[in-house]
């Protein structure tokens, strides 16, 4: 899903790196958000609401809304539309709630 | 407590601009700005903008931002605060803001507010499926991280902005199937309705979305015809492949800080809905709060710009910064923002911005 060539726009684009949503391996470049990496790599369907487990993306992809929320490295409810990512990441899909661990 | 003349919060066209004026009037700024840098909106804008030469005209929104953000690194008057959300405003002027997941206070004497806008919604079934984004999203993911937001898009929407980003997806590479309007006539510029018909998109007016379908994911969606009564007519629904429905139903100002401390607002559905009453300098019913751009009612980059402006200096003079050409560079901002609201465009919004004039 990424932009091969475009007739006005260059993107700088970080170094790749490799960050596990649910487990599975996928790249992306650093510093982009979470939620572009994942679409990206064909994953837009980003969460299940508590109540009636419906599929959540993004919406609005500025921090607006969030619709996005996901757990990464362990922390609940991050709007990973705006979240940059870094190597090595963590990021699960949040069903319902997200659970703050006590540390 | 962090202390300072000037606070501007948003760092999008208007913000910026703010800064500035105030900055070189001889004010102290600090700019607060949610994101990881300086731009809003602006940075996503790949059309050439119109207006005069003033307003940066035949120039695209990305280069602007980076003509603002330079003025701004150079300016010593002006600190920039990034990763910087301001989540509280209180009745004696304290602003609380959350800064690299840090809560902090500030205590400005004077402050503007140029928070921008969120994208509207629409009401139909299942309207919550992933790949229903807002026009500002898609612009987001294609524009600055260079991720197609599909294959296939139906944009929702024939204003300005969804006749522009339509042609932007297409730039992108991507296929637009139709770009409809439950209005009865296109609201955007006939020069970008040409420019994307000419590219064989169809543009549908009266017809409006009635259910998007798919189970993980949009794929499609079923789309109905509307009479001059905007009601749906019978029969006449009809199906359109999509893998991306985007919305480009227009904005709503972002106010909620102005509210906090009980600025005066009005309901002007031409400014996009609550807005706070300003007079001509900008300056709220708190005479210490100033307000511009899309927070102050929806229009566009330019005005944002001027308006920013016009906030900018009369937020330094309120504080005594006056330098000799405060009012010839005012009476220039007055003139470019009523220039930009000139003729039948600005109809709507000179009729709306007399509903939010402070008496």
């Amino acid at each position: 899903m990424r932009i091969e060539k475009h007739p006005i726009l260059t993107f700088e684009k970080g170094e790749t790196v490799t960050f596990t949503y649910n487990g599975t391996v996928y790249s992306g470049f650093k510093g982009e958000p979470i939620a572009s990496a994942l679409h990206a790599n064909g994953v837009r369907t980003l969460g299940h609401t508590h109540d009636k487990h419906r599929p959540r993306g993004l919406y609005c992809a500025i921090g607006n809304c969030s619709s996005c929320l996901a757990t990464v490295n362990g922390k609940p409810n991050v709007r990973i539309c705006v979240e940059p990512l870094t190597k090595g990441m963590v990021v699960t899909q949040q069903n319902g709630r997200g659970v703050l661990k006590n540390d | 407590m962090i202390k300072t003349d000037v606070a501007v919060i948003g760092g999008g066209p208007a913000g910026m601009c703010a800064a500035i004026e105030a900055a070189n009037a001889g004010a102290k700024v600090i700019v607060f700005e949610r994101n990881l840098s300086l731009g809003g909106q602006l940075v996503k804008q790949t059309h050439m903008f119109f207006g005069s030469q003033k307003q940066y005209a035949s120039k695209r929104g990305f280069d602007i931002s980076k003509i603002l953000r330079d003025q701004i690194s150079q300016n010593k008057n002006i600190t920039v605060m990034t990763n910087a959300t301001v989540i509280g405003m209180y009745e004696d002027g304290v602003l609380t803001i959350e800064h690299d997941n840090k809560y902090k206070k500030v205590l400005p004497r004077a402050t503007v507010v140029a928070t921008g806008a969120s994208e509207k919604f629409l009401p139909f079934n299942n309207n919550d499926l992933p790949g229903i984004y807002g026009a500002g999203a898609v612009q987001t993911l294609m524009n600055v991280y260079g991720v197609k937001p599909g294959d296939q898009v139906v944009m929702v929407g024939a204003g300005n902005i969804g006749l522009i980003v339509s042609y932007q997806l297409m730039q992108a590479g991507v296929k637009v199937n139709a770009v409809i309007d439950a209005a009865p006539r296109i609201g955007g510029y006939l020069v970008h309705a040409s420019k994307i018909r000419r590219m064989g998109v169809p543009i549908l007016t009266s017809t409006t979305v009635k259910t998007a379908h798919g189970t993980e994911c949009v794929e499609g969606v079923t789309l109905v015809k509307l009479d001059e009564n905007w009601k749906e007519i019978p029969d006449s629904e009809f199906y359109l492949p999509c893998d991306n429905l985007c919305i480009a139903v227009g904005l709503s100002p972002l106010t909620e800080l102005m509210w906090q401390i009980g600025i005066e607002m009005a309901y002007v559905p031409q400014l996009g809905g609550y807005v706070p009453k300003s007079n001509k300098n900008m300056q709220t019913s708190r005479p210490e709060v100033f307000v511009a751009g899309d927070a102050s009612g929806v229009e566009e980059a330019s005005s944002a710009m001027v308006e920013g402006r016009i906030a900018g200096l009369n937020a330094a003079k309120f504080l005594g910064f006056k330098t000799t050409d405060t009012d010839s560079k005012l009476a220039d901002y007055f003139e470019q923002a009523d220039s930009l609201r000139s003729g039948p465009v600005g109809e709507k919004i000179r009729a709306g911005l007399k509903l939010a004039e402070l008496d």
